[in-house]
């Protein structure tokens, strides 16, 4: 992905790409809602809405989940539309080969998840629908890239002309050393993301409610009784008047993963926090990335234990989803600057000391 | 000589015990306090079907008799299939009626018609989620005062559940049953299994929420009670 060309920022494609991914933030809003209101399928048929060209079905009609599953069918449909203009926009005024190819990709994508949205409906298939939500998390982190690389900020990284002068040094007058290892924790954290969305997504396509009804306790336990006599007892004492299915076995351990996995995340993430703002110093955006990043995670779980609380209230549910969404994009775009900043900037030898105040020669200066 | 013949034949048929079905008869009952039934919050909270109630309604998932007595358990003879007569059974009917089926638990046979039917003035869509290969899962539209939607279900399956997408606090469950000898007791807790023939059987009592129990019966020449008694764990 190296580009050792300058290229000239197009500022209405960058900000024509920043509404994109504002509007694929708020898709998936909207399709957490539709989920958290178990409304998946109150309309039967697509790509019509009972029998009425989607654009067509009167507002009138719009009542109980139909509500929230047209909307989101019709922010998609404009989703798809800003995708498709900004993929031709990219083809036709960036010069950059790799930028047509992404743009592709952001077209294919939204069609693939159009399509499997459609196909989660028509055919009634709840695995479909975790697949859709997946793909969904992973088209915003596209085109948050995609924003993201249409910005003079990344242009910027390149020369190394970013808001902030790059540190040659780090704190107290000490070479900054390679980024290599905090580049490499903060994509496996991202990546611990992404699988806790994939069990997120999975807990939510079950559709039987809160399989753990307390926190941060388990059935009053540290780790729930999960015997077939035990879940009985759950299921016969659970009165949830939304929840279609009974609780089982396997979905309450499917929760303490995912509980488990948000307490690694929340250590990796403190971790990274640290190491960034150590290494790179207080004042480098990737050290107040990863501050931001932090912040977020702790957003999250207090979401997460407030979904519970609430007993899974639809708008508290929903914006625990958009936390896992921004957390994912932080952190892939974290991963995406930092990449970026490495094959811009020389490697520093550890040993290195150089006397003088906190911030030194600027590198290029360094470099030439 | 053929006086003597008939006279022998009668004889012989008349010593052979007559062959008589019998029902089986008995009361379900909950030991236990069950937890409190919770109200129906999003009806109210939704203004076509809040509009239709003075009083915000609550759930029925035990329906507890003064002795004790439980409705909506329905007690069958496990293992009798093949012996469905669904098909000349006059259909039942399950109606939507205050944004709530009506009646929420019920019980046919493989190959009878289920009718749905819309009473309410708003959309309800109908969907049906089997989990037993051969049913059909359908999702279809039904408008307010539209024609009835009918349903029929090869195999037999326990509590298969239907529901409104757009309404989502509406459910109801059929269980279907592949022979005529079954039974859904009503408030006052009791079943009638008729015209068992001779044998010996387990007797299933399936209820939704609290499980199954089985008894073991044998079936001779007058009729055969048998009580069930679930405890809330």
């Amino acid at each position: 992905m190296s580009e050792n060309v300058l290229v000239k920022v197009n500022r209405p494609l960058h900000w024509f790409a920043v509404l994109t991914a504002v509007f694929t933030f708020l898709l998936l809003g909207a399709g957490g809602l539709v989920t958290s209101h178990e409304a998946g399928m109150s309309v039967p048929d697509w790509p019509n809405s009972y029998g009425y060209n989607m654009f067509l079905f009167p507002p009138s009609q719009w009542i109980g989940g139909i509500f929230y599953e047209h909307t989101h069918r019709l922010i998609a449909s404009g989703v798809g539309l800003m995708t498709t203009i900004l993929a031709v926009w990219l083809w036709l005024r960036d010069s950059r080969k790799w930028m047509h190819r992404l743009g592709l990709a952001a077209f294919l994508l939204v069609v693939v998840q159009g399509v499997l949205g459609g196909l989660r409906v028509v055919l009634a298939d709840a695995q479909l629908g975790i697949f859709h939500a997946i793909v969904g998390q992973l088209f915003f982190v596209l085109t948050a890239a995609i924003a993201l690389f249409t910005s003079r900020f990344w242009q910027n990284l390149q020369t190394g002309r970013t808001g902030s002068p790059l540190p040659a040094v780090g704190a107290h007058g000490v070479a900054r050393p390679t980024e290599t290892s905090l580049r490499t924790l903060v994509l496996l954290t991202t990546i611990l993301m992404f699988c806790q969305l994939i069990i997120a997504a999975t807990m939510r396509q079950q559709h039987a409610g809160l399989a753990i009804p307390d926190f941060p306790l388990a059935y009053g336990k540290i780790w729930p009784d999960t015997t077939p006599a035990a879940v009985q007892s759950y299921n016969e004492h659970r009165l949830n008047v939304i929840a279609e299915n009974p609780i089982t076995a396997f979905q309450i351990v499917l929760q303490m993963v995912h509980r488990l996995v948000a307490l690694a995340i929340f250590l990796l993430t403190v971790t990274c926090a640290w190491q960034a703002r150590r290494r790179l110093g207080k004042s480098d955006p990737l050290a107040k990335l990863a501050l931001f990043w932090l912040g977020l995670i702790l957003a999250q779980i207090l979401l997460g234990a407030a979904t519970i609380w609430s007993n899974k209230a639809a708008d508290v549910a929903t914006a625990h989803v958009l936390g896992g969404a921004l957390s994912l994009v932080t952190g892939a775009l974290w991963c995406a600057i930092a990449f970026r900043r490495s094959a811009a900037l020389p490697e520093i030898a550890p040993a290195t000391t150089i006397s003088g105040a906190y911030g030194g020669a600027p590198v290029l200066a360094a470099n030439k | 000589m053929k006086k003597t013949s008939l006279v022998l034949l009668i004889t012989a048929l008349a010593s052979i015990p007559a062959v008589r079905a019998a029902d089986i008869v008995g009361t379900v009952t909950l030991n236990g306090t069950p937890p409190p039934e919770v109200p129906y919050t999003p009806l109210m909270n939704d203004s076509t079907c809040g509009a239709m109630y003075t009083t915000t309604p609550t759930t029925h998932f035990y329906v507890v008799g003064p002795d004790h007595e439980l409705a909506d358990v329905i007690v069958s003879l496990k293992g009798v299939a093949g012996k469905s007569t669904g098909a000349s059974q006059p259909p039942v009917v399950m109606d939507q009626k205050g944004c709530l089926y009506q009646p929420q638990i019920l019980a046919i046979q493989t190959g009878q018609k289920l009718v749905v039917r819309n009473s309410d003035p708003c959309i309800h869509n109908v969907h049906c989620a089997p989990a037993v290969a051969g049913n059909p899962e359908s999702n279809q539209v039904q408008m307010p005062g539209g024609p009835d939607l009918n349903f029929a279900f090869s195999q037999p399956e326990m509590f298969m559940r239907f529901k409104c997408d757009v309404h989502p606090w509406m459910f109801a469950w059929v269980s279907v049953l592949d022979s005529p000898y079954y039974c859904l007791t009503g408030k006052e807790g009791k079943f009638i299994i008729k015209d068992v023939p001779p044998g010996k059987y387990t007797v299933e009592a399936d209820h939704r929420k609290l499980g199954t129990l089985t008894r073991d019966v044998e079936v001779k020449d007058s009729d055969v009670t048998v009580n069930f008694s679930f405890d809330v764990k």
